[in-house]
């Protein structure tokens, strides 16, 4: 029993140490303004293809471009989000960013703590009080959200008129309003080109582990395919894996989020709903550089250039040269304000 | 919705849940608690994943999903047998441990904490309607449907059987005439181990690659049917199904819309509360289960 007790004792010694190791050359880098930016990255981690990576990039961009000092730190489950964020905090970094919505609350709570260091939140979501008015975030931390509902929209236009089928379909991974969003846009982008058109909208589950299971992804992809759907854009993370490998299998059509996810199923991702995350933790570190920093509510649209969809020449033959236009219409109607996409269901 | 794609369906779904609980029965009837399950299961998708991205082959994947599942099972066995530790405490202590040693090591050869890449699998290309016949080339569900009545064979007609129900009864009477009571615990477990992580050998090779934490709980529900078919394999096997149907049931109401999704969503877990008391008698686990000597 002792000896399983050093052993239980030395594990989490070790544990608890390699929660704090980032990786090799990060965070070193050459001498320029002397800022130091923190950086706590969600769930996914490094190499998700996808948000935190894009969170990286741009920090990485920034520290080539000012010399500015990155460091990482990839938690792992549950509490360590806000350790990560307090010791960074603590370590009176002049910026301290959040990666995903999930630091919604711990970033509150640390910017309340630290008053003087700066935070922002990458798809910060807004809380309402009692009576339904928005609570503000603190000041020193800027709450960084993107219209997806814009994005989704143009991308279910798109679906809608080239998927052959009167049924589209949406995957989405933790049943919560910020899915909701993209559920939202794609339903009136879909309506908008196709009024007759319905769409076929399923979530994973109700807790965040439905955002990493691609099993289910690619049995709700399976059946929706069958029941007659060409076009599948999902909204889940990890559990979208599982939607390209049912388009793979069935060699029907998805559509990816958040980042380019070509490569996960080549000839079957017909585009991507990409979230310029990259850009939007780019920006806010210039901010600081430059002292412009504020903190607030920023939302970043397709005229901000923080959303998008990929048109490159991996998917240029699957989309005609009419409806590229006409999204490009669409886009510029929504950007001078002639269209207005809902955000919620 | 034909009935064929239903079950088709549901037998995708119900794969990872009968390796799970054939391998749960057949170390809790050895008397070692099977809260495992989980771990075993990631630990099997990862390996497997591993094996069959270096070895470029999917065989050499479930190879070595087998053999991820042989040492955690060994490792829980060390540590409930040799050093008599809690098993419910080991249990917990193993599934932490292969979430955080997959995501280790998938960082360590990947270069991801998030997925790794592609690799060979068993399914194949399925257009149409042909759902079921589509599912013959993967052999790993063939061998989770035969995994069933394989451990109760096992149990009920093996002189290997008859020790693993004597030691997880009164181990001290099988010990009396000569039974070895830790070897078969060790078999009992290690086998559990094997037979849990082909249940996550499946999941990797389906999907073609391994994704952090991608059994999702599978291996508690797996546990959860289990005890449901009261340590009995086939009515272990068929709970499988039932909760595999009700998730099945739960996706295409939920295509449908004509039912609140918030609903739908409760459907597998009403169904298993509403099974567990009224269809259940009394469940009467192996007498020795948790008793560490």
């Amino acid at each position: 029993m002792r000896k399983l007790f050093v052993v239980i004792v030395l594990l989490l010694v070790a544990h608890l140490g390699l929660l704090f190791v980032h990786p090799a050359g990060a965070g070193a880098t050459a001498l320029g303004t002397g800022l130091n930016v923190g950086v706590v990255f969600d769930v996914g981690g490094r190499g998700d293809k996808s948000f935190n990576d894009g969170a990286y990039r741009g920090a990485e961009r920034a520290a080539k471009a000012f010399g500015v000092h990155v460091h990482f730190i990839e938690p792992g489950e549950g509490s360590d989000r806000e350790a990560g964020l307090r010791l960074l905090a603590a370590e009176k970094m002049d910026l301290v960013i959040g990666v995903g919505f999930i630091f919604t609350d711990d970033l509150t709570e640390t910017a309340k703590e630290y008053p003087h260091v700066r935070f922002a939140g990458v798809d910060y979501s807004l809380q309402t009080d009692d009576r339904g008015n928005i609570v503000q975030p603190p000041p020193n931390l800027a709450a960084l959200k993107f219209r997806e509902e814009q994005g989704s929209f143009l991308v279910g236009a798109l679906a809608a008129m080239v998927g052959h089928s009167k049924k589209l379909g949406f995957v989405g991974g933790m049943d919560i309003p910020l899915i909701h969003k993209f559920e939202a846009g794609y339903r009136a982008g879909v309506k908008y080109v196709c009024p007759d058109c319905t769409v076929i909208a399923q979530y994973a589950g109700v807790t965040p582990d439905a955002f990493r299971n691609p099993g289910r992804g690619k049995e709700l992809a399976l059946s929706q395919y069958q029941s007659g759907v060409n076009v599948i854009f999902h909204a889940s993370g990890s559990t979208g894996l599982g939607v390209f490998e049912a388009a793979r299998q069935t060699g029907k059509l998805a559509i990816g989020v958040d980042a380019d996810q070509f490569a996960e199923a080549p000839g079957h991702v017909l585009t991507s709903m990409i979230k310029r995350v990259d850009q939007v933790v780019f920006d806010q570190i210039d901010r600081v550089r430059t002292g412009t920093f504020r903190g607030g509510v920023y939302e970043y649209g397709l005229a901000e250039g923080g959303i998008g969809y990929v048109y490159d020449a991996n998917n240029r033959a699957m989309i005609p040269d009419s409806v590229h236009a006409r999204l490009n219409t669409l886009a510029s109607e929504i950007t001078a304000g002639k269209i207005i996409v809902p955000v919620s269901r | 919705m034909s009935i064929f794609a239903f079950a088709a369906q549901t037998i995708r779904i119900a794969v990872p849940y009968l390796f799970a609980a054939a391998g749960g029965t057949l170390a809790e009837r050895s008397g070692i608690i099977s809260l495992t399950l989980e771990g075993f299961m990631l630990t099997g998708a990862f390996c497997a994943a591993l094996g069959s991205y270096y070895g470029g082959n999917s065989w050499v994947g479930v190879a070595c999903g087998m053999g991820g599942g042989l040492v955690f099972g060994l490792l829980h066995g060390v540590v409930t047998i040799r050093y008599r530790a809690d098993q419910v405490v080991s249990g917990v202590a193993i599934n932490l441990l292969a979430i955080g040693v997959t995501r280790f090591f998938l960082h360590l050869a990947f270069g991801s904490s998030s997925n790794s890449p592609r690799v060979p699998g068993f399914s194949t290309v399925v257009r149409g309607e042909g759902m079921l016949a589509g599912m013959l080339p993967d052999p790993l569900i063939a061998l989770g449907l035969f995994a069933v009545p394989a451990v109760a064979w096992a149990i009920y007609r093996t002189p290997f059987g008859l020790r693993v129900r004597a030691v997880g009864e009164f181990p001290q009477a099988a010990e009396s005439v000569g039974v070895h009571v830790a070897r078969v615990r060790y078999v009992a477990v290690a086998l559990s181990g094997v037979l849990a992580a082909l249940g996550g050998t499946y999941l990797a090779l389906d999907q073609h690659q391994f994704t952090d934490n991608m059994s999702a709980g599978r291996g508690y529900i797996a546990l959860a049917a289990m005890i449901f078919g009261n340590w009995d394999p086939v009515r272990g096997g068929l709970a499988c199904l039932l909760f595999a149907a009700a998730e099945t049931l739960q996706i295409q109401l939920q295509g449908t819309q004509a039912i609140p999704s918030q609903f739908v969503q409760m459907i597998p877990y009403v169904l298993t509360i509403v099974a567990l008391a009224g269809m259940v008698g009394k469940s009467t686990p192996p007498a020795a289960l948790g008793k560490s000597d």
